[in-house]
Order: structure tokens, then C-alpha cells, then sequence
């Protein structure tokens, strides 16, 4: 009888040990996820933020130019990746589009082709119009572009953000608003 | 040797692990079974632990910073005595190791070894074949170049098409909004760490399955697999046709694993290590980034599917192809092992080999992609050129010159994205290419916007001279047949 009082005060126990464990574990999951999920919350990922693509006389009226900027959001270690390359449009007057070097279909550098006045795609073939919009091949929808403005004599541009389908914010979509059509 | 002896006694009772070993050493395998065929997957093994120590020994070197990782390439392949060799093992090892995998996976399923009672033990197998395409998907990541980082926005942009979540999935995958120095510390923890610990955890537990199991016997047609009668029948079979493991049937693993090594080995001297291609620069755009081997099929897939399907393809099909897999052994836990009497197994493998091989050796040579300098690289050939009025010679100027090419192939050589032109007035009438070329249908844009009319003309009237000798051009039936095909382009000119 005794003996049987002491398992069972003794798994009693070790149910308690387990249970502080599973407790334990579960406080330290809280920071554990949350640093995981870190790249969610970082402040590039909400908003983007603007960067000058230079001076307006860098492009040429009537033509489409190939410009670099930094990303805005740069870390130590990202070397030559925080060049990002677009496509400066310049239409007339103060009119621009600035596309995203990203194919709508899966993301390759698209190329300009002054002479046929298109973009075309390396990889699968997507081939787009002067104005971004699609001409042909597996893209769904034109070019990604860039929110941009003009500010004393600089063109600027919101970026941060890699352009893809899910790019919501700020940058890729909220570009293609403004220069739907 | 005696003191030998007694240092092995004096371990194994403080270690306890002679006897474990010889009970596995000395199982017993049914003698067919003892076999060339059952050869795949210890050979995997093999060269898994070779990926392990080429691995460490690259990371001596390798820097897994954005900045530095493609120098720190450069470095082992140019500066550092032997380093481009174990550069080469890894790589070659890396595409050895995936085939291995697949063709044990295919042997294991032809020959029935997934039924009772080694359902969990393909299991775990279907997840060791997904980390080994894991481990070589973020092994190119790792060899951090233009391939690399295109690969990456391929990734991002097949993540990016998951409805509602999308956007986090990117940036987890990315480890932040765009493809920077977080997302290559991220391949890099995932490549080294996470990835082979499970690999070596699951890699363990299917070896010990193996062994507690027993070996698959040789599928007989007409043997069949039963829940209830199985593990006597297997016992039986093993004792009465059974030779034990250690040497009867390793003899055959250890001679083809060092074939397999020495095979990789070969392959790294003589064609010697992959890449790493341009810097990771992504202003460099011109650039045709393309994925490693066994990628090469999704990559054909992707251009060939309609639009509509692709997003549905990307984000279903992987999942209902793995389900399927991991199901394949509580669909069909019983029965029928053998391959010759099981059709549907058979037609299901080479129907899946056939396709993969017909999409990776178009992937190969990609004739949906534009060629992007066929217009200036490759000229008209001057056959086309003989006795061409001017205006046809100007239509081949502006031809060349807006890039037509880089579609179209004439005379071998251009673009294959459309059809080669080489014989396409007999294709089209003259008013069905004026069509075509200015409002662009199917796969070919309109280039009404960018042609000016003589352009047009001129462009056409050289197109109208692309057919055969001998034979006549197309015409439109409803005209009378001796109507020139030239009659109309001096209309063409007006508007």
C-alpha cells in the first residue's frame, strides 16, 4: 500500500516537473517566435521610403533609362545587393514611369529594347510595352512601378521593397495605381 | 594484438555498443535480396556523408555575408591550394546525391518495399527526399552569384502568389522586404544547420527502421503482401534463404559506393566546380539566370503553363504531389510487390521520367526565352539578300533592326519564341502579315506604336520574299488568282 502511495506521489512529481518545463518553454517561445517573425515588423516592410534616382537631366525626354539607387533600408552586410536597378521612363514635360526591373511573372531582370520599344524577360519570355503594360507571355499583368514624385529638380522614387504580386505596400502597387492605363 | 584485444574489451564494457553492433552487423537479409538492386540507397548515404565533410571544409573559408560571400568563392577556387576541388566535390557530390536519392526512391517504389511494415520508413524517405532538394536548393543560394540572386527573386515571386499571406512569406523567406544580407545568413543557417541536423536525425531512424525490419525481400509475382501472415512469412524466408548482412550483402554497397565516389571525384576534376557566375550585383542585368539541374524541369514548367494555371500549379501541385507520396503506402500497404504485375506502378514511373526529362532538355536550350542579341549578333543570311529590290532590302534592315530576330529564327539562327520565318509568306498573305505585325495575336505584341508605314512596307515586302524556291506564296482565295500579292502596298504607304 505504502509503496503504491509513493509512485503515484512520485509521478505527482514529475507530472509537476514536466508541467514548469512545458511552462518554461513556453514563456521562452514568446521571444523565440517573435524574433523569427521579426522580418514582418520591420519598418521598411510597411512603407518604403523615398530615394532620388538624381538629377531630371539624367533622362533624356522621350526616353527609357536605365538608374540605380541605394535601398533605402541598408545593412553592413548587404554588399552589392543594396544596389537596385529601375526603369526611368521620362514621357514629357514632368510625366515619368519608373518600372521595377522585376518581370511581373517571376521575377527576372527584364531588358529595354529601344529600337522595338519593348522590355523583354530572359527567362520565360514576358515581354512588355513602352508604357509597362503587357505585350505577350506568362506575365498576368504589366511592369511594377514605382511611386514616384519630383523634388527640386531630383526624381524620386519610394522603394525598400522587393516588387512582387504580394507588394502591397507603398511601392510596387500602390505604383501601378497611379499609372494604371 | 592481445593488448589490442583487451583495450576493445575494456571499451565495449564502459561503451556497450558491441553487442548492437553485431546483432546489426549479422542480420539477417534474404539472399536475393543480397543484390545490385538494393545498392541506392547506402550509396546515398555515402555520398551524404561526403557532402558532410566537403561542407565543413568549404565552411573553413566561406564567408556567408552578402558582401563577401562571392569573393570568399573566388578565393577557394583561385588562391587556395585545392580549394576549386573540394569546391567540385561539393557541387557534384550535391547532383550525385539528388539522382541517388530518386533512383532509390523509384527502386524502393517498383519493388514494392513501401507495403507493410515499412510504411513509416518511406515516409520518412519521401521527407529525405525533399531536404536533400531543400539542401540543393539552398546550396545554390549559398554559392551567392547572379544565378543565385535571381534565383532568389523566383522564390520570393513564387511565395508572393500565396492569397492573403503572400507578402509575410516573402519576407520570411527574405528575412526582410528584399533580397539583402539577412536573406543569405538565413540560406546559410538553414543550408549548414537546420537542414542536415534533420537530415542526419531522419536519416538515422530510417537506417534503424531498416535494420529492425528487415530488408525488403525479392518481389516474386504472385507473392502477396498480407498484414497477418507477412512477419512469419519474412522470418521464415530469412531463415531458411537468408545470409547475413555483414559480408554477404555489403560487399555489394561498399563496392558501388566507392564506384559512386570515385565517379563524383571524376566528375570533379574533369569538368571541375560549378560557378560561381557573376557577382551578385543586381544592376548587372544583363543577366539569363537559370536554375541548377534538378530545378531545370520547374523552370521549363513555368514557361510553358497557360498564365491562369500557373499560380494554382505553384501553390497546389506540390502539395498534392507530396500528400500523394506520403500516402502511396496506405493506399497500397498490401498486396502485389512486383513491378511485373503491377502496370499502373510502372506507367506512373516512366510517365513522370518522361516528362521531367522532355521539360529539363527543353530547359536546356529554352525556346521560349527571347535570344536578347540575335538582332545584333546574328546577321541575315545573304541568300535572302540576292536579287531583293531595295525597298525588300530595306524591309530587311528593319527587320534586323527591331529586333525581330530575337523571337524569330531565319536560317537557323535568332530567337525560337516564334515560329522561324524562313518560309512565311507561304504561311500568310501579304494583308494577313500587315495584320500581324502592326496589332500583334498570340504570342507576338503589336508593333503598330513603334513601325512608321514605309516601315511597315518595307518590313512586309521583305517578309513577302521569305519562301521557298518553287514554291508560290500565299494568296487570298478570295481575289483572283492572278493577283499580285504586291498590289496592295502602295495603299500601305498612305495612312
Amino acid at each position: 500500500m505504502s509503496e503504491l502511495n509513493e509512485i503515484s506521489r512520485r509521478g505527482a512529481l514529475m507530472k509537476l516537473g514536466m508541467l514548469i518545463n512545458a511552462g518554461i518553454v513556453a514563456l521562452l517561445g514568446v521571444p523565440i517566435v517573435g524574433y523569427l517573425l521579426s522580418p514582418l515588423r520591420g519598418k521598411a516592410a510597411k512603407s518604403g521610403a523615398w530615394v532620388s534616382l538624381g538629377p531630371l537631366s539624367q533622362f533624356p525626354e522621350g526616353q527609357t533609362r536605365l538608374a540605380k539607387f541605394r535601398n533605402p533600408f541598408v545593412s553592413p552586410s548587404d554588399g552589392q545587393t543594396a544596389d537596385i536597378p529601375c526603369w526611368v521612363r521620362h514621357i514629357t514635360g514632368q510625366g515619368f514611369q519608373v518600372f521595377a526591373v522585376n518581370c511581373a511573372h517571376l521575377g527576372c531582370p527584364v531588358r529595354w529594347f529601344s529600337q522595338s520599344g519593348l522590355f523583354m524577360c530572359p527567362c520565360h519570355g514576358g515581354v512588355y510595352y513602352a508604357d509597362g503594360s503587357r505585350a505577350s507571355g506568362p506575365p498576368e499583368r504589366g511592369l511594377f512601378t514605382y511611386s514616384h514624385r519630383i523634388e527640386s529638380d531630383q526624381l524620386v522614387i519610394r522603394a525598400g521593397e522587393l516588387p512582387t504580386l504580394a507588394a502591397d505596400a507603398g511601392t510596387a502597387e500602390g505604383g501601378r495605381k497611379r499609372c494604371a492605363g | 594484438m592481445r593488448w589490442l584485444k583487451s583495450v576493445g574489451e575494456w571499451l565495449d564494457r564502459r561503451l556497450q555498443l558491441g553487442d548492437v553492433i553485431r546483432e546489426t552487423a549479422l542480420h539477417r537479409v534474404p539472399r536475393k535480396s543480397a543484390s545490385w538492386w538494393y545498392v541506392f540507397g547506402s550509396a546515398s548515404l555515402t555520398v551524404f556523408i561526403l557532402q558532410v565533410v566537403t561542407g565543413i571544409l568549404l565552411a573553413l573559408v566561406y564567408v556567408p555575408s552578402a558582401g563577401e560571400a562571392w569573393n570568399s568563392l573566388q578565393t577557394l577556387n583561385q588562391n587556395i591550394a585545392l580549394g576549386w576541388f573540394i569546391r567540385a566535390l561539393h557541387g557534384w557530390g550535391s547532383n550525385f546525391m539528388v539522382a541517388l536519392v530518386l533512383i532509390h526512391l523509384v527502386q524502393v517504389f517498383l519493388f514494392g518495399a513501401y507495403k507493410y511494415p515499412r510504411e513509416f520508413t518511406w515516409v520518412v524517405g519521401v521527407f529525405l527526399l525533399l531536404m536533400t532538394l531543400g539542401m540543393a536548393f539552398t546550396g545554390q543560394v549559398l554559392r551567392f552569384d547572379q544565378d543565385a540572386y535571381w534565383g532568389l527573386g523566383i522564390g520570393a515571386s513564387i511565395m508572393s502568389r500565396t492569397p492573403l499571406l503572400g507578402g509575410w512569406l516573402v519576407n520570411l523567406m527574405l528575412g526582410g522586404p528584399i533580397i539583402a544580407g539577412a536573406t543569405l545568413s538565413r540560406f546559410f543557417a538553414l543550408h549548414v544547420f537546420v537542414i542536415p541536423g534533420m537530415l542526419i536525425g531522419l536519416v538515422g531512424l530510417h537506417l534503424l527502421m531498416v535494420v529492425k525490419l528487415g530488408i525488403n525481400e525479392w518481389p516474386m509475382p504472385g507473392r502477396l503482401v498480407r498484414r497477418e501472415t507477412y512477419l512469419k512469412e519474412y522470418e521464415e524466408l530469412t531463415h531458411k534463404d537468408g545470409v547475413p548482412f555483414v559480408p554477404d550483402a555489403i560487399w555489394k554497397d561498399l563496392i558501388f559506393a566507392a564506384c559512386i565516389l570515385l565517379a563524383v571525384a571524376v566528375c570533379a576534376v574533369v569538368f571541375g566546380p560549378f560557378g560561381p557566375t557573376g557577382q551578385p550585383d543586381p544592376t548587372i542585368i544583363q543577366t539569363v539566370p537559370k536554375p541548377d539541374f534538378f530545378f531545370l524541369w520547374l523552370y521549363a514548367a513555368l514557361s510553358l503553363l497557360p498564365p491562369q494555371l500557373e499560380t494554382p500549379f505553384l501553390l497546389i501541385a506540390p502539395v498534392i504531389g507530396i500528400a500523394l507520396l506520403l500516402l502511396v503506402p496506405f493506399l497500397s500497404g498490401q498486396g502485389e510487390k512486383s513491378w511485373r504485375r503491377r502496370p499502373i506502378a510502372v506507367l506512373t514511373v516512366l510517365l513522370l521520367a518522361v516528362t521531367l526529362a522532355t521539360l529539363t532538355k527543353l530547359a536546356t536550350y529554352t525556346p521560349w526565352s527571347p535570344q536578347m542579341s540575335a538582332w545584333s549578333g546574328a546577321a541575315v543570311p545573304a541568300e535572302y539578300l540576292q536579287d531583293r529590290s531595295p525597298l525588300e532590302r530595306q524591309g530587311a534592315v528593319v527587320f534586323q533592326e527591331k529586333q525581330c530576330r530575337n523571337c524569330h529564327a531565319l536560317g537557323g539562327e535568332g530567337g525560337q519564341r516564334g515560329p522561324a520565318l524562313d518560309a512565311v509568306a507561304t504561311r500568310l498573305t501579304e494583308d494577313q502579315l500587315i495584320r500581324q505585325v502592326l496589332q500583334g495575336r498570340g504570342n507576338m505584341p503589336a508593333y503598330g506604336k513603334n513601325l512608321s508605314p514605309p516601315e511597315v512596307t518595307a518590313l512586309v515586302s521583305f517578309l513577302c520574299t521569305l519562301h521557298p524556291a518553287g514554291q508560290t506564296p500565299a494568296r487570298d482565295a478570295s481575289l483572283p488568282a492572278e493577283s499580285s500579292p504586291k498590289s496592295n502596298s502602295a495603299a500601305l504607304a498612305g495612312p
